[in-house]
C-alpha cells in the first residue's frame, strides 16, 4: 500500500493554529496523507474523516488546558463507529498546572491515546513513533 | 421578429413560453393539463392552440423543451457518512434536478435493498470514500445494489480506487454502471459537477425516451434537460451577467409549491468575518435544497408540524381552532383556493412559514463557543446574510397579494444562529418564464438575461400592479 492517511486537527474550543500547520507540513514533508481538519475540530469531525478517508491514525493537538474534558470518550465513540483500533495520538499542553508528565501521560493513555506528547515535543519524534506504529 | 418556444413539461401543467429574442419580448404564455398516461403531445397542442389563439400563428425558430412530468427525475442517493459523502451526493442530485426520494448512509441492508427496489427510482447515484479513503462500504453497496431488482442505471461518483470493481459488480446485474469522478475527492472538498453531467446524459437519453416525451420530434427540438435544472441556469445567468451587463450578484431564489418547497443559491456563503471557523463540507456556490414535507397544500399539514401552530395563528391572525378547521379543509381537497379573508389570512401564513423554512434549512448556521481565548465562531454550511436579491417564483408566490412583504416577513425570525438573508430586494417572476428563461440561455444567452431583467417585478412594481 502506498502513503499512510493521518487525520490531523486541534480539539474542542481550540483556536492555536500555528503548531496545526507546522504538523501538517512536517507530516506530509515526511511522506504521510494528511487530512488536516484546522482548528476547533469536535469529536465528530475526527472521527467522521476517519472513515471516509480510511485513515491509519488520528492526531489530536490540544494547547489551551482543556485537552482532558475534550478527549473523554473520543476512544468509546472511533469502537461505536467501526474504527476500532485505530492509532491515536495526542500532544500538547494537555492539562492546566504543573502536573508531571508522566501523571498526564497515565491519564490520556487511560482515555484511550497510544501515544502521549508533551509540550514542545519536536514534530520529529511524532514522525518517528508513527513511522514505528505503521510501519510506514 | 426571431420567436423561440419554450416548453416545460410540468407535472401538472404543461407551460409554454412564446418570446421574440430580437425585441427581448415575452408574446406569449399559455398552459394545460399534462396528459403524460394518454400522450403529451395533446396537452402541448391544448397548450400551444390557447397561445396560439393570443399571438396569432407563429413560425417558430426554435422549441426547446425541459420536463420533470412522470414525477420528474427521480433519484436514490448512496454515501458513506451522513455528513459528507451521503450529503455530497444529495446535493449533486438536487443540483442535477433530480428529486431526492432517499439517502442512504454506511452500509446498504437486505431492508434497504427492498426499499430502493419499491422505489424504482430512474437513477440511483453511488457514493462513498474520499480518493484513496474508505472503499469497503461501497463496495459492498455496489455488491447489494447489483442484486436489487430492476433496470436503473447506477452513476459511481465514489472513491476512485473502487471505481472499476464496482462497475465490474454493477455491470455483472441489471444495472448499467457509469463512472464520474469522486464527488468528494479530498475530505470536505465538493467536485459534483462531473457527476451532474452524467446525469444529465443519461436524463437525455434514457428517461426522457423511456416516457414517450421524445416523440414529438415534429414538435419540438428536444428536451434539454430536468425543470430544475433548466431554473439553476436562468439564476445562475441573472447573478453572474454577461460581459457588459453586470449581473444581479450573489441571489437566493425561492420556489413555492403545492407539495414541495425549492430554495436556490448562487452564492459563495464564506464566513463574514475571517476569524470565523468553517467547519463541514464546503457547500457549492450553486445550491440547490428540496423540502417535499413543505408546501401550501398536498403539504400544508408539513408547514404545521415543521413550523408549530403557535406561529401559524400569530400569523394569520386566526385563533388554533380557525387554523386546523382551514387545515383540515386543504387535506381534504388540496386544490381549493382561498375565497374569504380567513382563508387568504391563513394562506398567506403558510407561505410565509414555507419560505421560511426552505430558507432555514438551506442556509448555514453560526454557532458561538464560548472558550478561554473569548467568544469563537463557527460556521457549518452557507452565510447568506451578505445576498442582497431574492427571487420568488411558483404560482404560489406569484399569484399572492405582497410576494415581497411574504419574503420579507419569512426572513423576521429571532434565531440569531441562523444564515439566513436578512435585507434583500425582491424580484418577482409575475410570468412565469424562470425555467423558459433557463432553457432559452442555452440558445440566446443575452436575450435570456435580457428578458429576465426586464420582466421580473421589483418588490414595489409588483405591489403597484395589484
Amino acid at each position: 500500500m502506498g502513503k499512510k492517511t493521518l487525520v490531523l486537527g486541534v480539539i474542542g474550543a481550540d483556536v492555536h493554529a500555528v503548531g496545526n500547520q507546522i504538523l501538517n507540513y512536517a507530516f506530509t514533508q515526511a511522506g504521510f496523507n494528511v487530512v488536516n481538519l484546522g482548528v476547533m475540530v469536535s469529536q465528530e469531525e475526527y472521527i467522521e474523516a476517519a472513515i471516509e478517508s480510511a485513515a491509519d491514525a488520528i492526531i489530536v493537538s490540544s494547547l489551551y488546558g482543556h485537552g482532558e474534558l475534550d478527549c473523554q470518550g473520543l476512544r468509546d465513540k472511533c469502537d461505536e463507529a467501526g474504527l476500532k483500533g485505530i492509532l491515536m495520538y495526542v500532544g500538547g499542553n494537555l492539562v492546566v498546572g504543573k502536573k508531571p508528565f508522566e501523571e498526564v501521560e497515565k491519564r490520556f493513555k487511560e482515555m484511550g491515546f497510544d501515544r502521549v506528547f508533551g509540550p514542545g515535543t519536536p514534530p520529529e519524534v511524532t514522525i518517528a513513533a508513527l513511522k514505528e506504529d505503521l510501519g510506514a | 421578429m426571431h420567436t423561440v418556444l419554450l416548453i416545460d413539461f410540468g407535472s401538472t401543467y404543461t407551460k409554454l413560453t412564446a418570446v421574440d429574442t430580437e425585441s427581448r419580448e415575452v408574446l406569449a404564455t399559455a398552459q394545460s393539463h399534462t396528459t403524460v398516461e394518454e400522450d403529451v403531445a395533446i396537452g402541448f397542442r391544448r397548450a400551444l392552440d390557447a397561445l396560439t389563439d393570443i399571438t396569432g400563428p407563429l413560425d417558430f425558430q426554435a422549441r426547446l423543451a425541459c420536463s420533470s412530468a412522470a414525477g420528474g427525475l427521480r433519484m436514490v442517493a448512496c454515501g458513506l457518512v451522513p455528513a459528507l459523502t451521503a450529503k455530497a451526493a444529495k446535493l449533486a442530485a438536487f443540483g442535477a434536478g433530480a428529486k431526492v426520494m432517499k439517502t442512504y448512509s454506511f452500509e446498504l441492508t437486505e431492508e434497504d435493498a427492498a426499499e430502493i427496489e419499491s422505489i424504482s427510482p430512474d437513477i440511483l447515484l453511488l457514493v462513498g470514500g474520499t480518493d484513496g479513503g474508505n472503499s469497503e462500504v461501497v463496495r459492498h453497496n455496489a455488491r447489494v445494489i447489483a442484486a436489487v431488482g430492476g433496470d436503473f442505471p447506477v452513476v459511481y461518483a465514489g472513491n476512485r480506487a473502487a471505481a472499476s470493481a464496482c462497475v465490474k459488480t454493477l455491470a455483472a446485474g441489471a444495472h448499467r454502471p457509469y463512472t464520474a469522478s469522486n464527488v468528494m475527492p479530498a475530505l470536505g472538498r465538493l467536485d459534483v459537477a462531473p457527476a451532474q453531467q452524467i446525469i444529465r446524459e443519461i436524463f437525455l437519453e434514457r428517461i426522457v425516451r423511456g416516457r414517450g416525451l421524445s416523440e414529438q420530434s415534429e414538435l419540438l427540438d428536444g428536451i434539454l434537460m430536468p425543470t430544475p435544472s433548466a431554473v439553476l441556469e436562468a439564476l445562475t445567468l441573472l447573478a453572474d451577467g454577461l460581459p457588459g451587463r453586470p449581473g444581479l450578484g450573489e441571489l437566493v431564489a425561492a420556489d413555492l409549491g403545492g407539495a414541495t418547497t425549492d430554495i436556490y443559491s448562487i452564492a459563495r456563503g464564506d464566513p463574514a468575518d475571517p476569524a470565523t471557523g468553517l467547519h463541514g463540507l464546503r457547500e457549492p456556490r450553486v445550491k440547490r435544497t428540496v423540502e417535499g414535507d413543505i408546501g401550501m397544500r398536498y403539504s400544508a399539514q408539513g408547514v404545521l408540524a415543521a413550523m408549530g401552530m403557535e406561529a401559524l395563528c400569530e400569523l394569520s391572525g386566526l385563533d388554533a381552532a380557525s387554523c386546523k378547521n382551514l387545515l383540515d379543509r386543504i387535506r381534504e381537497d388540496p386544490s381549493v383556493l382561498p375565497a374569504t379573508g380567513e382563508e387568504e389570512a391563513l394562506d398567506r401564513a403558510l407561505a410565509v412559514l414555507a419560505v421560511r423554512c426552505g430558507l432555514v434549512r438551506h442556509a448555514g448556521t453560526l454557532e458561538e463557543v464560548y472558550s478561554p481565548s473569548g467568544l469563537l465562531l463557527r460556521q457549518t454550511g452557507k452565510d447568506l446574510t451578505r445576498v442582497r436579491c431574492m427571487v420568488l417564483t411558483g404560482g404560489a408566490l406569484i399569484h399572492a397579494k405582497d410576494p415581497a412583504g411574504i419574503a420579507e416577513e419569512s426572513v423576521r425570525i429571532s434565531d440569531s444562529s441562523s444564515l439566513i438573508p436578512r435585507k434583500f430586494e425582491v424580484l418577482t417572476d409575475d410570468r412565469y418564464i424562470l425555467s423558459a428563461m433557463g432553457l432559452l440561455s442555452g440558445y440566446d444567452r443575452e436575450a435570456a438575461f435580457d428578458i429576465m431583467i426586464k420582466h421580473f417585478k421589483r418588490g414595489d412594481e409588483h405591489a403597484a400592479k395589484q
